[in-house]
C-alpha cells in the first residue's frame, strides 16, 4: 500500500461546471486517499450546509453540487478549506454506519469463464485464485458506471492485472469481474474489458425496493466461494438478495 | 380520471419530468427532460407546475387520443401536429376534444418535442420522479396500445402561443473550464474555440457526439485520468478526439478528459442539435456564467407572463372591417 500524499498540493478544491466543487485527495487510487474521500464526504453531509444540494464520493474525491446563486463559490470554498484543515483526513478512521456483506459467489465454471485466464495473469493456479479472491475483504471504493454498481478494492498485489484488450461483449447481471486490484460487481448485463471470474445472484439495484441501492460507498464485501449446487439453491431462493447477509460494522 | 391513449408512437417517446436529483453517490444520474426549457414552456402555457411529467418525443411523435377533453401544449423541437387532420400551431396550447385524434409527426428542426398535458402524466413515481431513465433501466419507451393516467387538471387557458428562443439548429455554446481543461495546451484550446463541429448521427439521452472540422482534440497517449464526477454538459474527449457532450442520462463518473463544460443555459440548444447541424464553443468566466444563469432563471420565471392569446382581439386588428367575420361555425378550438 502506498503512503498518503503528504505534499502541500493535496487536497485540492476545484470547480466543476457552474454549480459544483470537487475536493481531490489524490490523482491516483490509494487506500488512505479513498478513506479520506469517504470520511470527508460523511463530514460534509454532517455539516448540512445551506445551499449544498447533493454530495458524492468517487475513488479519491468528493463532489458537492450547490446553488451558485445562493451560495457563493468563494464562501463554499472557504467552508471546505476550513473543514479540510480541521483534521488529517488521510489518517482518519472510516465513517460510521457502514456494513459488512458476505455475498455467495460461484467462481469459474461456465458461469464465470475467465477465472483460469485471470489466475494465470496473477501467477496463481485456479484453486489458489479462488482461495485468494474468496478470502479478500474488500471495500466499496465508489459506486458508478451503472446505478448501485460498486468498484471494490484493494485486492492483493498479485491481482494488479490489466484490462483485456478485447471487450467481452456481454457479462450477465451479478457478474464479478477483476482488473487493477479491483472487483466490479455488475448491476446489469454489460460489455466489459475486465475478466469475469465469479458469478453472484446479488442485485445491486432494485428500483422498486424501499432501499433500491443495496451497497453504499464504504461498505465492505467478501465474495465467498460456494459450490455450483449451493449457488443453484441460492438462485432458486427468491426471499434473499442472492443469499447475501449484511451486518453492521462496529 | 383522464387517460391518454397511445395509438402509435415514434421510437423515442418517453415520460419525462425534472428527473431524480440526489442519487449521484449511488451511481444514478438525474435524468429528466433533455430540453428542460421546453418542459418549462409547456408548463407555462398551461399555467401548471413545472415539475409535472410530460411526453418527450425524440425526433418523431405519434398519435394520441384522450378519454375526456384535455388541455395540451406543444413545445420543444417543432413538429407537424394536427387534431383530427386539421393542422395546429407549435409552441402553443390547445384543447384536445374528447375522442379526437392528435397526430404529431417528425421534427422540422431540433430533436426533442414535448407534449404537455393538463394535470400532468400521473404514472407511479420511482425514487421520487416519473422520468424514464433508459440507461438505468428505469421505465421504457412508449408503444402503441399503452395508455397513461393523467392527474387532475386545475384548469387554465388554451389557445395561447409563446415566442421561444430558437435553439433548434445549432449555434454557439458557452462553456466553462472543466476538471481537465488544463491538460490541453493553449494552442489546442484556441483551436477548439475556432473549430466548427457537426453533430454526428450518434446521439441519445446519454450524450451527443460531435465531429470536428479538421483534426481531433485527443490528448497524446499516456494521459490516464482517475475516474471522477461527470456532470451534464461536460465535453469529454475520448481517444478518437471527437468531443462527446454529456446529457441527462450520462454515467455519474468517468475517466475521459473533459475539455470544458457547457453552461446550463445553453444545454437545451446542445440537446436539440439535429444531426448535421453545426455548433461552436466559446469559453466564459465563472462570473459571466453566473450572470447568464441569473438571467436565464429570471427568463424562465417570466414564461407564463409572456404567453399570449393566439387569436388577436378584434380591437387590436387595425383593418377589422376587411375581414370576413362570419364564415361557418366557430367552436373556439380552431388553431389556424
Amino acid at each position: 500500500m502506498t503512503t498518503a500524499p503528504q505534499s502541500l498540493e493535496w487536497p485540492r478544491i476545484v470547480p466543476v461546471g457552474l454549480d459544483g466543487l470537487l475536493v481531490r485527495f489524490a490523482d491516483r487510487l490509494t487506500e488512505p486517499a479513498n478513506r479520506a474521500a469517504l470520511t470527508f464526504r460523511a463530514a460534509v453531509e454532517d455539516e448540512d450546509w445551506s445551499g449544498v444540494e447533493e454530495t458524492s464520493s468517487a475513488l479519491t474525491s468528493v463532489y458537492l453540487r450547490f446553488d451558485p446563486l445562493h451560495l457563493r463559490h468563494a464562501d463554499l470554498t472557504a467552508q471546505l478549506q476550513s473543514l479540510l484543515d480541521s483534521r488529517d483526513w488521510y489518517n482518519a478512521p472510516p465513517p460510521q454506519g457502514r456494513r459488512f456483506w458476505r455475498i455467495p459467489t460461484l467462481y469459474g465454471t461456465d458461469a464465470a469463464p475467465q477465472l483460469a485466464e485471470a489466475a494465470g495473469l496473477a501467477g496463481l493456479d485456479v484453486q489458489q485464485a479462488i482461495a485468494d479472491l474468496s478470502a479478500a475483504r474488500t471495500r466499496v471504493l465508489t459506486l458508478g458506471f451503472a446505478p448501485g454498481q460498486p468498484y471494490l478494492g484493494e485486492l492483493p498485489p498479485a491481482w494488479d492485472i490489466p484490462r483485456q484488450e478485447v471487450i467481452n461483449p456481454q457479462v450477465s447481471a451479478g457478474a464479478l469481474v477483476v482488473a487493477l486490484r479491483q472487483f466490479v460487481l455488475f448491476a446489469n448485463a454489460s460489455p466489459t474489458g475486465w475478466r469475469h471470474v465469479g458469478q453472484t445472484a446479488f442485485r445491486c439495484f432494485m428500483p422498486e425496493a424501499p432501499d433500491p441501492f443495496a451497497l453504499r460507498a464504504g461498505d465492505e464485501v467478501q465474495f465467498y466461494a460456494v459450490s455450483a449446487e449451493e449457488y443453484a439453491n441460492i438462485q432458486r431462493d427468491g426471499a434473499s438478495n442472492g443469499g447475501a447477509k449484511p451486518e453492521a460494522i462496529r | 380520471m383522464s387517460v391518454l391513449q397511445i395509438l402509435s408512437a415514434g421510437p423515442g417517446v418517453t415520460v419525462q419530468d425534472l428527473g431524480r436529483p440526489g442519487h449521484i453517490a449511488s451511481g444514478l444520474s438525474r435524468g429528466g427532460a433533455a430540453d428542460r426549457l421546453a418542459l418549462a414552456e409547456g408548463a407555462a402555457l398551461l399555467r401548471q407546475a413545472p415539475d409535472l411529467a410530460a411526453l418527450e418525443m425524440a425526433g418523431f411523435g405519434g398519435s394520441f387520443t384522450a378519454t375526456s377533453p384535455l388541455r395540451i401544449a406543444l413545445t420543444g423541437a417543432p413538429m407537424a401536429a394536427a387534431i383530427d387532420g386539421a393542422p395546429i400551431a407549435w409552441h402553443a396550447s390547445h384543447l384536445l376534444p374528447e375522442g379526437a385524434t392528435l397526430t404529431i409527426g417528425g421534427a422540422r428542426a431540433g430533436v426533442y418535442g414535448y407534449l404537455t398535458l393538463g394535470g400532468g402524466i400521473d404514472t407511479a413515481p420511482v425514487l421520487g420522479a416519473r422520468a424514464v431513465h433508459l440507461a438505468a433501466g428505469l421505465g421504457s419507451v412508449l408503444a402503441a396500445g399503452q395508455s397513461l393516467p393523467l392527474g387532475p387538471d386545475s384548469g387554465g387557458p388554451v389557445g395561447e402561443v409563446l415566442s421561444v428562443q430558437d435553439r433548434f439548429q445549432g449555434g454557439t455554446a458557452r462553456i466553462l473550464a472543466s476538471l481537465q481543461t488544463d491538460l490541453f495546451d493553449a494552442e489546442t484550446l484556441a483551436r477548439f474555440t475556432r473549430t466548427c463541429f457537426c453533430r454526428d448521427a450518434r446521439a441519445n439521452r446519454q450524450g451527443v457526439r460531435l465531429l470536428p472540422e479538421g483534426e481531433g482534440f485527443g490528448l497524446s497517449s499516456g494521459q490516464s485520468i482517475l475516474s471522477e464526477i461527470i456532470t451534464k454538459g461536460d465535453i469529454q474527449i475520448p481517444g478518437d478526439g471527437a468531443p462527446y457532450i454529456l446529457l441527462p442520462e450520462a454515467q455519474t463518473t468517468g475517466g475521459y478528459p473533459r475539455i470544458g463544460t457547457v453552461i446550463p443555459a445553453d444545454l437545451p440548444m446542445l440537446a436539440q442539435l439535429p444531426a448535421g447541424a453545426a455548433v461552436r464553443f466559446a469559453f466564459v468566466t465563472l462570473d459571466q456564467a453566473l450572470e447568464i444563469e441569473a438571467k436565464d432563471r429570471a427568463s424562465r420565471q417570466s414564461l407564463a407572463a409572456r404567453c399570449r392569446p393566439r387569436l388577436r382581439a378584434p380591437e387590436d386588428i387595425a383593418d377589422l372591417l376587411s375581414y370576413q367575420l362570419i364564415s361557418g361555425m366557430i367552436t373556439g378550438t380552431e388553431d389556424l
